[in-house]
């Protein structure tokens, strides 16, 4: 039989869904409502700085950012296949979802070396 | 590969299976169907946020200027429109990937499966202390450094 790869993206996939849904609501919510709409005061930008730049968070983030956009990539790969029923398209799907995902996991790690 | 057309495909093999012509919003006609297309693309939401993860990491990096001009972004209608929408899928991620936990994860003490409820459970305690541990740390932070 062939060794199929779907096992590895799926212990991705599942990976991604637990650290997206245990801290993207709170970040989400804090930076892109509360904050911008002034329910609570910013940190300023050098103490951002900080925070974003120490060793923690910033493998926090890779681990975060990278972790979701793989969950994005099989889930959504698979909806299409299911809900639009565009199975002839298989390859370029698959490459354009984890290509995708791989991509913005290497911008986030040069922005996160680059801090 | 299964192709569906207007007309019933017979295999080699299986003389007598024939796929059945299925419609590309078949999803949309019942509800529990509609449940599940929309748990699926609360992958979407997710992947915007890495997305502005990864420009406001790019706009921290590039200085002062660049990170008021992504926050000023951040104040603008359609950023707090598609911040809204997104927040509210991924609650939604989030409930239905707590509750569907059990499923995926079997722990066993002895010969004892430990039941879903408390599987359920421990992820919301866990959601509930990072959650507030990371509120706590944006409207700290000024003090903490």
């Amino acid at each position: 039989m062939k060794k199929s790869s779907e096992p590895f993206w799926w212990a991705l996939f599942g990976a991604g869904g637990v650290i997206s849904a245990l801290f993207i609501p709170v970040i989400l919510f804090i930076q892109g409502l509360a904050i911008p709409l002034g329910w609570i005061e910013s940190p300023n930008y050098q103490h951002l700085y900080q925070l974003f730049g120490s060793p923690v968070t910033r493998l926090f983030l890779l681990a975060l950012i990278s972790l979701s956009l793989l969950h994005w990539a099989h889930r959504f790969r698979f909806t299409l296949y299911d809900g639009l029923q565009v199975k002839h398209l298989n390859v370029l799907i698959a490459i354009f979802c984890y290509g995708g995902a791989i991509l913005g996991s290497l911008a986030a790690g040069y922005y996160l070396w680059l801090i | 590969m299964f192709k569906s057309s207007r007309f019933p495909i017979y295999y080699k093999g299986h003389p007598r299976m024939f796929v059945k012509d299925k419609p590309i919003f078949w999803w949309a006609l019942k509800w529990v169907h509609a449940r599940f297309i929309i748990r699926e693309l609360t992958s979407v939401p997710v992947a915007f946020y890495a997305i502005i993860l990864i420009l406001q990491i790019r706009a921290l990096s590039l200085g002062p200027e660049a990170y008021a001009n992504f926050t000023n972004w951040l104040k603008t209608p359609l950023s707090l429109s598609l911040h809204v929408i997104s927040f509210l899928f991924v609650i939604y991620h989030s409930v239905t990937w707590f509750n569907l936990a059990p499923k995926a994860i079997v722990i066993r003490i002895g010969k004892n499966r430990i039941p879903g409820l408390v599987i359920t459970g421990l992820n919301y305690v866990a959601w509930a202390i990072f959650s507030v541990a990371i509120a706590w740390l944006f409207l700290n932070l000024d003090n903490l450094m």
